[in-house]
Parts: structure tokens; C-alpha cells; sequence
């Protein structure tokens, strides 16, 4: 009896597994809806409308980034990368040298006209100079760890071959990380004690139609910081505010967004921070050996007086003013 | 010499994920790094169609070519490797693949990524071949024992296929012809810039 129940429950398995099959369409037996799935060639289609699209699916493992298939928009980042940044470097760091250079040879060094006077004014004091050389110091070895990556295979691996590049390109990877903070601490602090003399005036237009006295006859007067200073605070505040927004992201890689966004904070780091390194020296030019008596300011902190009377008439009148207050209050007898 | 490529038949990829087993054991892959994944796209929709992907071994590789030490290099069978001893984790690599291969062990504070590791076609690295520093660096050199790499190998569907291109193509395209539809060759345009033409 259990015998025959099994053969019945074949039979009846057979019968239906045949009806099922010849129930179905010949037609439907030929369509694999499969064969009409997405193909590469679709999706570089849709990549015209959208370079930066991303071919994202599912994905069984536990690292999610590794759940886009096919991500194109490096080539546009390596374009950018091995060609118009490296044009962009060259042009405006090789480029300001050289018109340093000529300006240097046409104008030679600014000369305080009247002459050392001999008594010196403060013009920085010790903080002011400390938290100067903290950012300039931190600036120049970002700046020479920043362009190794750009520039080091093509200018230095040649020379000391492809260890000590790395040895190098290592030690300056984490000089560049950790460097980052007292840069960013430094802009964040001469923000704070120079905003106050950095608002642009009227005076400063009245300075640059005068050519800023480097460039035309004469010194157009100026208070503490005169035109061209200011555009030196404001572009490394908002350039240091740049450079430190983009680093952090790539420093703390997929804490906002995706590779997308690496990519974009690259390209905005890396073109910030070439513009910056130009007016920087152009900044190291007029500081050093493009004028008398510049460096003083923030070497000793000192500068001559008839320096100061030169280039910031104004300043030295407050600086006068405010002597003799303080002086005339000390000479109050006491009461 | 052999111009090595890898094609995924995504028609025959059934995603069981032995390839990326395969891989991560023959290489002793470190934990958290996957040099070869699974991407399933249109996941549960017409169309559905699983892909493996890795390291596709570019011609003009991006990861190379913006790789600030160059560490790159291409063997003789057009295999894209690196040396961990130069590589100094920047990440470049990362930004620039477009297909997500290389992966950087998280070393030390910040972000700051260990030597970049990737798929290297079973075929080591630049250390002598079969040695255990090799083994250790970059895991197996199948290749150098004239063995194709595992993940292809023991694909259970023959979907993923790796040897030379030529070969690989063919094969293919046999495929395309008896079942009357491509599956597109995922990633060989973009890494190639070719097609198969059938």
C-alpha cells in the first residue's frame, strides 16, 4: 500500500512537472530577461550627461566604498592632476620668481629716502612676531611637502633614486599632517590680534592709485597696515581657511562624502595652495631684500622711524599720539 | 608575451562570492581589505546582473601614472604592480581607479593610510618570485608557477575569466554567439578602451 502511494505521488509529480512545462508560451521559453541588462557601454553613454556619475550596486562585505562598480570621473581628477596642475604650479610659482626677478633688477631695493633715523618704533610686538614665524615656518615646510608631491618624481627622484625619495616623501607626508594644526592655530591667531587693522578703508584705494610708493613717486600714507598688506592678511585668512576646510577633509578621508569629494577638495587644496605660495613670495621679496629696513618689523620687532614715517605716516601719528596720552597721564601729579 | 586581463561574463556570475573567498585566502589578504568584490547592479529588478570586479590591470593605468614616488610598474604580461617598500599610502591611487581597487590598511592617527594593497593577478610583486617576503608583501605568485589566478580558476560558472586577452576574448565571444547576447565585458572600455566586437 505505501508502496503504491509513492508511485502515485511520482506520477502525479511528473504529470504536473509537463504540464507546467508545455503550459508555458514557446515564445517566453526564448526570453532571458537578463539579456537585456545594463552593459558598460549604457552606463559611459549616461557618463556624457554626467561625468561624474558612479556605477553603484549591492554588495555583500562590510565595506560599503567598495559597492561602486565603475567610477570614471578619475580620469578627469588624473588629467587635472598630472597636467593642468602641474601647469598651474609651474606658472604661478616660476612665474612670480620671474617677475620678482625683472622687478628686482628694474626697481632694485626700496631705500628709506630720508635716511636711518636711528630711534626705532615697536611695530610688532613679541607675540605678533612669535605667531608670524609659527605660520611662516609652518607654511614653507607645507609648501616644500606639498609641491614633493607634485613636483618630487619629476625634480627630485631623478637625483636620489627611488628609496630615499620615498624615505623622504614619507617623512614629509607626516610633516604635512601633523604640521597642518600649528599652521591652522597661527592663521586662526593673526586673524584675531590683525583683524582690527586690516578693515579696508578709503585710504588703501588712495595707496594703490598711488602704485603703493614701490612702484610710483613718493609714499601714499598709510595707518598700520597699508593696502597691500591687507591684501596679504585677507588672502592667507580666507586662502588659510581654504587650504585648512579642503586639508581636513582629505585628512580625515570619507568623514563627509566619497571619493568624489576627495577629489574636489584635492583640486581646491592644491590650486588654493600655489596661489598662496606666489603671494607668499612675492610677501618674502618685499620682506627681505625688496625693501630697506622691511625685515626689522618682524626680525626685532623695531623699525626705524623715518621707515616708519615712509610707509605708514598715519600709524606713526596714531603711535605719537597715543605716547604722548600716556605720557602726559604719567605726568598728572598725584592727588 | 601574454597581455593578462580578467573578463566577468556577468550572464554567468550567480554571485556566490567564491572568487572574492578564493582571493582573500590564496593571498591572505589582511582583514578589512578585499581585492576582489561582488557588485550586484539592479539588485532584485529586471536586468539584475552580478559583476566581479578587481584591479582590471589598466592600459596607461591611472593609479600609475599619479603616483607621486612612482612605485607603479607593468610586467611583461602587462600585469600593473607596486612596491610596498616605495608606495607611501597618499591615497592618489584611490582617487584616480576607476574601479575602486587600491585599499589602504588605517595605520596611526588621522587617516593616515599603511601601504596600498591591490589585486596583483596571483602575480606577486617586485621581490624575487616565490619567496616568502614576496608571499608576505603582496601574497601568491601563481604566475611565476605557471598557474593562472584563483579567483578565475575556481569560478564555479567559468563567469570570470583571466589570461590573456586575446584568449579570454574568444572565448567570449563564442559564449555571445551560442546564447545570441552579450553581457558587455564590464570595465574592459574603460580599462582597455576596447570592446569585444562580435
Amino acid at each position: 500500500m505505501r508502496f503504491g502511494a509513492h508511485i502515485r505521488l511520482l506520477v502525479t509529480g511528473l504529470l504536473l512537472t509537463f504540464a507546467v512545462a508545455f503550459a508555458v508560451p514557446a515564445s517566453a521559453q526564448q526570453v532571458n530577461p537578463t539579456a537585456d541588462a545594463v552593459r558598460e557601454r549604457q552606463f559611459l553613454d549616461a557618463l556624457k550627461g554626467n561625468p561624474q556619475a558612479e556605477l553603484q550596486g549591492r554588495i555583500t562585505i562590510p565595506d560599503q566604498k567598495a559597492a561602486t562598480l565603475e567610477r570614471p570621473a578619475g580620469r578627469d581628477w588624473r588629467a587635472f592632476h598630472q597636467g593642468t596642475m602641474l601647469r598651474i604650479a609651474a606658472i604661478a610659482i616660476l612665474g612670480t620668481l620671474l617677475v620678482l626677478a625683472v622687478f628686482y633688477l628694474i626697481r632694485g631695493r626700496v631705500r628709506t629716502e630720508a635716511g636711518p633715523a636711528g630711534t626705532t618704533i615697536t611695530r610688532f610686538n613679541a607675540f605678533e612676531r612669535f605667531v608670524h614665524w609659527l605660520t611662516a615656518g609652518c607654511f614653507i615646510i607645507l609648501t616644500l611637502s606639498g609641491l614633493n608631491v607634485t613636483f618630487g618624481k619629476l625634480v627630485l627622484l631623478p637625483l636620489v633614486g627611488p628609496q630615499a625619495f620615498t624615505n623622504l616623501s614619507i617623512a614629509a607626508k607626516w610633516a604635512h599632517n601633523f604640521l597642518a594644526w600649528p599652521f591652522m592655530l597661527g592663521v586662526a591667531l593673526m586673524f584675531v590680534i590683525w583683524i582690527k587693522d586690516n578693515i579696508p578703508t578709503l585710504t588703501d584705494l588712495r595707496w594703490f592709485a598711488a602704485g603703493g610708493g614701490i612702484i610710483g613717486k613718493g609714499h601714499p600714507e598709510a595707518r598700520r597696515f597699508n593696502g597691500g598688506q591687507k591684501v596679504v592678511f585677507w588672502s592667507v585668512v580666507l586662502g588659510g581657511a581654504a587650504l585648512s576646510v579642503s586639508g581636513f577633509y582629505l585628512l580625515f578621508p570619507f568623514y563627509a562624502g566619497g571619493v568624489l569629494n576627495l577629489q574636489f577638495w584635492n583640486v581646491v587644496h592644491g590650486i588654493v595652495s600655489v596661489l598662496m605660495i606666489a603671494l607668499i613670495l612675492g610677501h618674502i621679496y618685499i620682506g627681505s631684500i625688496g625693501m630697506e629696513g622691511a625685515f626689522d618689523a618682524m626680525g626685532s620687532g623695531e623699525v626705524d622711524l623715518n621707515w616708519a614715517k615712509a610707509h605708514h605716516s598715519l600709524w606713526v601719528e596714531e603711535e605719537m599720539q597715543k605716547a604722548r596720552a600716556g605720557a602726559d597721564n604719567r605726568l598728572q601729579p598725584a592727588e | 608575451m601574454a597581455r593578462m586581463k580578467f573578463l566577468c561574463d556577468a550572464d554567468r556570475c550567480i554571485e556566490c562570492n567564491a572568487c572574492v573567498t578564493a582571493c582573500k585566502n590564496e593571498n591572505e589578504v589582511p582583514w578589512g581589505i578585499n581585492r576582489r568584490r561582488v557588485v550586484t547592479i539592479n539588485d532584485g529588478k529586471p536586468g539584475e546582473r552580478s559583476v566581479s570586479m578587481a584591479c582590471m590591470h589598466c592600459t596607461d593605468a591611472p593609479c600609475a601614472a599619479v603616483c607621486p614616488v612612482d612605485c607603479f610598474y607593468t610586467t611583461a604580461d602587462a600585469v600593473v604592480l607596486h612596491s610596498k617598500d616605495l608606495c607611501i599610502g597618499c591615497g592618489y591611487c584611490f582617487y584616480a581607479c576607476p574601479f575602486g581597487a587600491p585599499q589602504y590598511p588605517k595605520v596611526g592617527n588621522f587617516g593616515s593610510r599603511g601601504k596600498m594593497d591591490k589585486c596583483t593577478f596571483c602575480s606577486g610583486g617586485p621581490e624575487a618570485d616565490l619567496s616568502p617576503v614576496e608571499f608576505q608583501k603582496y601574497g601568491s605568485n601563481r604566475l611565476a608557477e605557471g598557474k593562472l589566478p584563483l579567483c578565475a580558476e575556481m569560478c564555479s560558472t567559468k563567469s570570470l575569466l583571466a589570461g590573456d586577452g586575446e584568449i579570454i576574448a574568444q572565448i567570449y565571444k563564442e559564449r555571445v554567439v551560442k546564447r545570441g547576447y552579450g553581457s558587455g565585458a564590464w570595465g574592459w572600455q574603460t580599462a582597455y578602451k576596447e570592446n569585444i566586437a562580435i
